[in-house]
């Protein structure tokens, strides 16, 4: 049967990449897993395809497709034509000619598609070399100038070092150099930017704008961050379930989505600009399972818009009446959406955010239940087995203060390599620090007893960051909650009416606790993390990314219920996270630490609005927002070089050898300052204003607000 | 990556790794073949005319018969009630030496990982002074001390020299499993090291104990074998496949081999069923490991 191919967009007459039909499904166990359900759509030369999805949604699976990556046992069908030739059904030979060459690929995971005994410049040139007729020395000189267009300094040098030596930003950008060595016509990134730092990721995304404009490449960027995607793409395909359900242009798709999962998508996502202003519209469920799919739209179990028409037949891609050809969705109901110009917060039921009775007090009446005063925590560098030598210390978090009142959350931001999550080991190992005080409730953690150490954990405790890795396998979930009980001499009569009342508590059903953690969502496993944390009736909560490793879906159903929770338990949390937008959404007060110092510490808005430490503002500045407009017009500030290693910190002010400050707006003689003191915390605003900041040089600028033009 | 959350997650572990475990056939015939040989070794002589103990005038160095399955030896024992009664011994000895050599190995090796320390420097020191040892040899030397008394010092014995490598795997499988989160949320708690290592860190590793433990069986089973002919394991009047063999190697070869042959061939066979069961549980249980790719 031949299916007609959708008009999804106004393509040219030649379209560089044309996919039609595409499904791809693998045999499993349980049935065969359909990864991918009747995918099309076209590149045209020199644009930029978006396609965003969660987990398991088949973007990933779909672009193998197309590089003929994918396991034999994989079954594919449908077409896949580049420049109007078929891909599917050659052979791998055939391929590898076009691979590397007119189409190339940039992976997620820069370390393993490097090949770590080959040294960087070697494997760009091999790169070259099998597609074109060079010699070897040219082809080394040719990867020495693509090391040089993707910004890596001194590269004739760095182009003999080894994929070990460099850092991750730097092996993506060898990667992007290999991509385009050949020049390709089109090039397929599969979430080039996940693995990385929002200062790297920024950095990275300039570099692919170098490398298309170098190359005047297509590309095919594969991302789940609609953030990525608003700033960079040309047009968006949002996949569910191995399909699109909505397709255009990047503005239509991101200012009149008229499909209720994008709609969600997009309500679920923490804006970095507002902050807790717009309740967040979580989508409720999970996504479905691709082994066995039921007729109908996918998403309508999720979906507090179906009707019954919904569950009966699967809804097509269609173009929108209004917007014409180039906005396509596949819903019953888009026309109603469109009519009636529906947003996510009347589609999405949002949370009700109600005051929790500590606030009521001001902040410096309210008790302290975490306090840290200049802990230090150093890592010795040993060498020798036998006899042990130290040869070097880590500074992993070196003299940080903060406190937390009752009732407050306080995010602690920073990226990979900060120091945040030693910060957290150190409170919750309860252990004396190396220098400085830890105080926990009251409780210096110097000079407390054994028994009083035990007593503690009942008040503190935390959830981690990966929701499966923190939940025994082998354990059902009731056995889970009742661990902590039980080690706390709560009676086993009155253990199962806890358990029970926990399980409701955060939104699961207690006929579920004979359960193994394997069969349910991460969603889920999350709030029996977050259950487990709750067992003992805590104080202090301490969060460890809490939901970074949770799909943006997900994420917004367990943001709500750790801010309800707060309010209805009256917890206290220390909330740690890279993502700096969940933190303005989530937290009272914001630190941000950067190589093991506090650079940047006050109230969430003043630390958002007016930032004044040049880390803070380029760390705000760094993280792509989901306006597309917003995010053309703004101002960029780009870091230099990587975070450097922590075992050997620059002197005076720890940020200087990246400081945009430091490098383009300061003197020798004000520079001299930044290298030899080391900046302490000092008041922003008006006196007393809760705000402080690191930095000799510190001056308020209102990053999220700075849009050109 | 985005293909595996399609998995159904409603088979259960236990379900899976026992449907796993079904489809192989050879496994299959192992586990079969072992539960005949307990059967034959414990339940067997209860149907036997003959007892192990039993002489029969009427029969010296008879070949395989009717009345007599594998024949009699030369004082008019009956060879299958001996062989029977040596396969128990064997078989015991195995399963308890396996049991409790894995058991070491998982205790010692998860306190080494665990504590880390001094705790660990001493174990794998221990670790690597009883892998140098020649341990064959030091049984033999030690084995007037268990002659007349029980056989159950000797399986203490086996166990001792074979733990070792286990616990260095269980040690670097602690170390690795210790940083996993659900550990730091168990110490977090105040839940004491020894129930985090009985309750979470050993179950943990269970697939690889029980494959370890199986494949241990058939070992410690060859050890007894080979100690027991050079008479320095099982003692008279206990009967294993190992006196047995002594017994009767001599007879091999001659027209009364039979004598030789038949414990001979049933503890290869013993050992290669024990093996297959042992491959196939480490299939089911850890498909990814090296040859259980499924097909």
């Amino acid at each position: 049967m031949i299916v007609p191919i959708p008009p999804l967009y106004e393509a040219p007459a030649q379209p560089l990449l044309e996919v039609a039909n595409l499904s791809v499904s693998f045999p499993s166990e349980a049935g065969p897993v359909a990864a991918v359900r009747g995918l099309s759509y076209r590149v045209s030369p020199g644009e930029v395809l978006g396609i965003v999805g969660e987990s398991g949604s088949g973007k990933s699976v779909s672009s193998l497709a197309v590089m003929g990556l994918l396991p034999p046992r994989a079954r594919v069908a449908g077409s896949i034509r580049f420049r109007g030739n078929e891909l599917l059904g050659r052979t791998d030979k055939e391929l590898s000619s076009l691979r590397g060459n007119k189409i190339s690929m940039i992976f997620q995971d820069p370390l393993s598609a490097l090949t770590p005994v080959y040294t960087v410049g070697d494997q760009i040139a091999e790169a070259v070399e099998i597609h074109r007729k060079v010699s070897k020395k040219a082809a080394l000189d040719r990867a020495i100038e693509l090391l040089t267009l993707v910004g890596i300094p001194e590269a004739p040098r760095r182009a003999t070092a080894f994929p070990h030596e460099f850092s991750g930003g730097m092996r993506q950008r060898a990667m992007i150099a290999m991509a385009i060595a050949n020049d390709p016509d089109l090039i397929i990134a599969d979430e080039p930017t996940t693995a990385l730092d929002v200062t790297i990721q920024a950095q990275i995304i300039e570099v692919l704008r170098t490398a298309k404009k170098a190359t005047g490449a297509a590309i095919v960027m594969i991302t789940h961050d609609l953030g990525v995607i608003a700033g960079f793409a040309d047009r968006v395909a949002v996949m569910y379930a191995g399909k699109p359900v909505e397709t255009g242009a990047v503005d239509d798709v991101f200012y009149r989505p008229r499909m209720p999962y994008t709609l969600g998508l997009l309500g679920s996502l923490p804006r970095l600009d507002l902050g807790n202003r717009v309740p967040l519209t979580p989508i409720e469920g999970d996504p479905p399972s691709l082994v066995h799919l039921p007729p109908g739209c996918p998403f309508a179990p999720r979906c507090p818009m179906r009707l019954e028409v919904c569950e009966r037949a699967e809804p097509e891609l269609i173009p929108m009446p209004a917007s014409g050809v180039a906005h396509s969705t596949a819903c019953h109901r888009s026309a109603e959406i469109e009519e009636k110009s529906l947003t996510s917060a009347d589609i999405f039921p949002a949370a009700q955010a109600s005051e929790q009775p500590a606030n009521r007090i001001p902040r410096d009446q309210r008790p302290t239940v975490l306090e840290l005063a200049g802990m230090v925590k150093h890592y010795p560098l040993v060498k020798g087995s036998i006899i042990r030598r130290r040869t070097g210390t880590v500074y992993a978090v070196d003299g940080i203060s903060l406190d937390i009142r009752e009732g407050e959350t306080l995010g602690l931001v920073g990226e990979s390599g900060c120091g945040k999550t030693t910060t957290i080991m150190e409170i919750l190992s309860l252990v004396p620090p190396e220098s400085g005080k830890i105080v926990v409730l009251g409780k210096d953690t110097s000079v407390i007893s054994g028994p009083e150490r035990f007593e503690v954990r009942r008040e503190v405790s935390v959830v981690f960051q990966d929701p499966l890795a923190s939940l025994d396998p082998r354990m059902p979930i009731a056995d889970i909650l009742a661990e902590p009980l039980e080690t706390h001499g709560v009676p086993a009569s009155v253990r199962s009416g806890r358990i029970a009342e926990l399980l409701k508590t955060v939104g699961l059903r207690p006929e579920h606790a004979g359960r193994y953690p394997q069969e349910f969502s991460g969603g889920q496993r999350q709030r029996i993390g977050i259950a487990r944390a709750l067992a003992l009736q805590p104080k202090l909560l301490i969060l460890d990314e809490p939901v970074s490793a949770l799909d943006v879906s997900i994420r917004a159903g367990v943001i709500n219920l750790l801010q309800r929770l707060k309010t209805e338990l009256d917890l206290s949390y220390l909330f740690v996270a890279h993502d700096l937008s969940v933190v303005r959404y989530i937290a009272d007060r914001a630190a941000v630490m950067y190589l093991g110092k506090i650079m940047e510490i006050g109230h969430v808005d003043q630390v958002f609005d007016l930032p004044s430490h040049p880390y803070t503002q380029a760390l705000l500045s760094a993280i792509p927002l989901t306006d597309p407009r917003m995010e053309r017009a703004r101002r960029r500030i780009i870091l230099r070089g990587d975070l450097p290693s922590p075992a050997n910190p620059p002197s005076g002010c720890r940020f200087r050898g990246r400081c945009q400050k430091f490098a383009d707006e300061l003197d020798d003689v004000r520079r001299r300052r930044c290298i030899e003191e080391q900046p302490l915390l000092t008041v922003q605003g008006a006196p007393g204003a809760d705000h402080r900041a690191a930095c000799h040089y510190a001056e308020a600028y209102a990053v999220l607000k700075d849009v050109a033009g | 990556m985005t293909a595996a959350t399609g998995i159904s997650k409603s088979d259960s572990r236990g379900r899976l790794v026992l449907r796993r475990f079904l489809r192989r056939r050879l496994a299959l015939f192992g586990l079969l073949m072992v539960v005949l040989f307990f059967g034959f070794a414990y339940v067997g002589p209860d149907f036997y005319k003959w007892n192990y103990n039993q002489l029969d005038p009427a029969a010296f160095l008879e070949p395989p018969s009717a009345s007599h399955w594998f024949g009699t030896t030369q004082n008019g024992f009956d060879m299958f009630a001996q062989t029977m009664r040596g396969m128990q011994k064997s078989l015991i000895i195995g399963l308890v030496g396996a049991l409790l050599s894995t058991a070491i190995a998982a205790l010692a090796g998860a306190a080494a990982g665990y504590f880390s320390g001094w705790t660990d420097r001493g174990i794998i020191a221990l670790i690597d002074l009883l892998l140098v040892l020649p341990g064959f040899l030091i049984i033999a030397i030690l084995s007037p001390l268990f002659q007349r008394r029980t056989w159950l010092i000797f399986v203490v014995l086996l166990a001792a020299f074979q733990w070792m490598i286990t616990a260095r795997v269980v040690r670097s499988m602690t170390l690795s499993l210790k940083e996993r989160e659900f550990i730091h949320a168990a110490r977090f708690a105040g839940v004491s090291n020894w129930k985090i290592i009985l309750r979470h860190l050993l179950p943990n590793m269970s697939s690889f104990l029980v494959i370890d433990a199986t494949i241990n069986v058939s070992s410690l089973i060859l050890a007894e074998v080979g100690l027991s002919f050079f008479g320095f394991g099982v003692q008279p009047p206990d009967i294993s496949l190992g006196t047995l063999i002594n017994d009767h190697w001599q007879a091999a070869g001659t027209q009364d081999g039979y004598q030789f042959y038949f414990p001979a061939i049933l503890l290869v066979a013993l050992v290669l069923c024990v093996n297959l069961v042992g491959d196939g549980l480490r299939d089911a249980l850890d498909p990814n490991a090296g040859m259980g790719a499924p097909r």
